[in-house]
């Protein structure tokens, strides 16, 4: 699931985002513009997904990424993982980290690594 | 791993984990899923089950969305299926309905499961209508199955549906004449969104002239299919398409005098065919694959060794017993 949390109107990275992973083979579930934690921990469960990514370009993500870890733990689903990209300062990354994010990817990213780590990194419950 | 009792309880409780697992585990096709059907089978039979479709962009994510939220106001809980295409080219899909239903994502009343409809072979069917028990069996009042409506198999997929509703807008002329080619037949309702756009009328007059051209049809009090105006994004219009839901809904009733989908003889007889052929498929055409005689015969008509028929005679025949009498 590709998602983006809080009041953040940019979608276009998101959306390349999205595309890459379809084009690489993947399912991906678009979560839409200004979601709450709480509303994208939900809709993952309901489509029970490997995998959630999520774009903040507002500054907002030292809170929004690790309420999205808290509610997934709440709701007995850490077995969702979490990634995060967009506009985020290196000093951040290890603090997001810790906090259970499992990797960022900051602008410059090319999108072929971001689906390589992902195509490495997540074992499908699926298959 | 739940035994298939234990993933019953926890769908009938209503466990979203469970059904949310479930549901990908038949769109999976895992082999084990069968006996958590079966054991499921009991316990459904009482949702009711619209199916709405259409072509790409004429509004059907925005409908279903103000559907729930009708039915919501009713004290109905909703469960929601929307497929999606798979890119032929990659296997993947962009799954973006939930974008115009998102707010109803925090109310437990609402199930929203997206699907894409995957390359297998006419599976499509069978895994939707079997993710439509599961929420059925969950406990869904309704069950919305939203699917685009442009290929054969989207068409099936409706027909496990009560009620189909067919989604146009205006403008829409040769698509028109396309839903004619073989759409028409499976809808019960029609409704014109967007109707604020130019042209409302005459497709409206189109598609009365359709449906009137079947009045034969109609003339021993069946179900003739009403058109309706929308404007869904405005709210406008939907109160009228569930009044007309629950119409269709009581003349079923008053037809089967059973609302249940397997207590209809050609209902069954539908589903039991297209159940028996995907587990031919699974069993036969997955044994030929995977014994690798299907890619020999492949490079065999290549090379231009055997023809085709032949081949595929080859592949199936001691496949199965053929009593000699015939």
């Amino acid at each position: 699931m590709v998602a983006k949390p809080g009041l953040d109107g940019h979608d276009r990275g998101a959306r390349i985002i999205a595309r890459a992973f379809r084009d690489a083979g993947f399912e991906v579930v678009y979560s839409g513009l200004h979601q709450t934690p709480e509303e994208i921990v939900q809709g993952a469960i309901q489509e029970d997904v490997d995998l959630i990514g999520l774009s903040s370009l507002a500054g907002a993500h030292m809170y929004l990424f690790p309420a999205v870890v808290e509610g997934l733990k709440e709701r007995n689903a850490s077995d969702i993982m979490v990634i995060g990209g967009g506009i985020i300062p290196e000093e951040d990354i290890p603090k997001l980290k810790s906090a259970g994010i499992r990797e960022v990817f900051t602008p410059g990213s090319p999108l072929e690594v971001i689906v390589t780590w992902v195509q490495n990194n997540v074992p499908s419950k699926g298959a | 791993m739940p035994t298939a009792a234990e993933t019953v309880e926890k769908v009938v409780s209503g466990d979203i984990r469970s059904v949310a697992r479930l549901i990908r585990e038949i769109d999976d096709g895992v082999p084990a899923v069968r006996d958590v059907l079966k054991a499921l089978y009991p316990h459904t039979g009482t949702a009711y089950v619209v199916g709405i479709t259409g072509a790409p962009g004429v509004g059907k994510s925005t409908l279903v969305d103000q559907m729930i939220s009708h039915l919501r106001a009713k004290d109905k809980t909703v469960g929601v299926l929307a497929v999606d295409p798979t890119s032929p080219f990659s296997g993947g899909a962009i799954l973006g309905d939930r974008v115009r239903m998102q707010r109803h994502s925090m109310d437990d009343g609402v199930f929203i499961r997206s699907m894409a409809t995957r390359g297998h072979f006419g599976g499509l069917t069978q895994s939707t209508r079997s993710a439509i028990d599961v929420l059925d069996a969950m406990g869904k009042d309704y069950v919305i199955v939203e699917t685009v409506g442009v290929g054969q198999d989207e068409v099936d997929v409706v027909r496990s549906a009560h009620t189909t509703v067919i989604c146009v807008i205006p403008g829409m002329g040769d698509d028109i004449q396309a839903i004619k080619a073989g759409i028409l037949e499976v809808g019960d309702i029609f409704l014109i969104n967007k109707a604020d756009r130019e042209g409302s009328d005459k497709t409206m007059s189109d598609l009365r002239l359709m449906i009137d051209m079947d009045q034969k049809k109609y003339e021993d009090g069946t179900w003739k299919p009403p058109i309706l105006k929308a404007e869904a994004v405005f709210d406008r219009g939907v109160d009228e398409l569930i009044e007309e839901i629950v119409r269709h809904a009581e003349y079923l009733r008053s037809v089967y005098g059973d609302l249940r989908f397997r207590a209809r003889k050609d209902k069954v007889r539908e589903e039991l065919a297209e159940m028996v052929k995907a587990r031919l498929l699974d069993t036969v055409v997955g044994r030929i694959i995977a014994s690798g005689e299907f890619d020999a015969a492949v490079d065999g008509i290549v090379r231009g060794q055997v023809d085709p028929y032949t081949a595929s005679d080859d592949l199936v025949l001691p496949k199965i017993v053929v009593p000699d009498d015939e």
